[in-house]
């Protein structure tokens, strides 16, 4: 999703999650597609919440445009439900899920 | 119509009287949404209030119990933001600092969605022909009014939003 090839097996991780237990890494965040907000500013969200590069962010925009909803990040249930208020402060549809 | 331009390290647009007036209009409605008989059954309230466990009501309830109070006080802080930097009544300048910006940005994006809601825009609607066509349907309508203050409202922000990132 990042786009270059990382050498990493685990996929989109917030930067702490190193120091969550691998049992408590089973929950997304959901990013939907709605037909109202601008691309530009779902990419600048993505890049303003979460320190997402341009490159990474503008993907991820892109997928949820065109895939309807993409996973913008893993970890803990409690960080995902923070990152989901967050979301819904900038008017973004988020939700949260097991993955 | 206007547009925001970066002016040393300020985001600043002039605004005509009739802009003035409208996004009072649009950010007063988003304060009045929240704050008068606030409804989860209201279409409106659901996009900006999304269920966060969609299959799991009693989830998205306890999610709000913690979580709604603060959003809602962001969302009527935001627009309440434009209604602070708006000239009284009149054309003006409007200057302001990146927080200032940032909520401008949240609080536009809020009456979009609440407008958006309302207007039944879908994906790959096309807004050139919605307002067409309701202009066609009567020039004097309220939904021509509403289309157009849309419209404006998406460059206005898409302008500010340029502006930030430049």
């Amino acid at each position: 999703m990042g786009g270059m090839a990382a050498p990493q097996v685990a996929p989109v991780e917030t930067p702490d999650t190193d120091e969550v237990p691998a049992s408590d890494r089973q929950w997304v965040t959901i990013v939907w597609d709605d037909p109202v907000n601008l691309m530009t500013y779902v990419t600048w969200v993505f890049q303003k919440l979460f320190g997402y590069s341009r490159e990474r962010a503008e993907q991820l925009m892109l997928d949820v445009h065109h895939k309807g909803r993409a996973v913008v990040s893993t970890g803990a249930r409690e960080r995902m439900e923070h990152d989901a208020s967050q979301l819904h402060a900038y008017g973004l549809w988020a939700t949260v899920d097991r993955s | 119509m206007s547009m925001f331009r970066r002016q040393a390290g300020r985001y600043v647009a002039t605004f005509a009287v009739d802009e003035v007036r409208v996004l009072r209009k649009v950010a007063s409605e988003v304060v009045g949404l929240l704050t008068d008989g606030f409804d989860h059954t209201d279409p409106v309230v659901g996009r900006l209030f999304p269920a966060v466990y969609p299959q799991d009501a009693p989830g998205t309830a306890e999610f709000r119990r913690y979580t709604e109070g603060d959003l809602k006080t962001a969302k009527i802080d935001q627009a309440g933001a434009i209604l602070a930097a708006l000239p009284d009544d009149a054309g003006g300048e409007v200057r302001l600092d990146a927080e200032a910006a940032e909520a401008w940005l949240r609080a536009l994006n809020d009456a979009r969605l609440a407008m958006g809601v309302r207007l039944e825009i879908k994906d790959g609607t096309d807004l050139g022909e919605e307002l067409d066509d309701a202009v066609a349907d009567d020039p004097g309508s309220s939904r021509v009014f509403q289309l157009s203050v849309y419209a404006y409202l998406g460059y206005l922000q898409e302008s500010l939003l340029n502006a930030l990132i430049d």
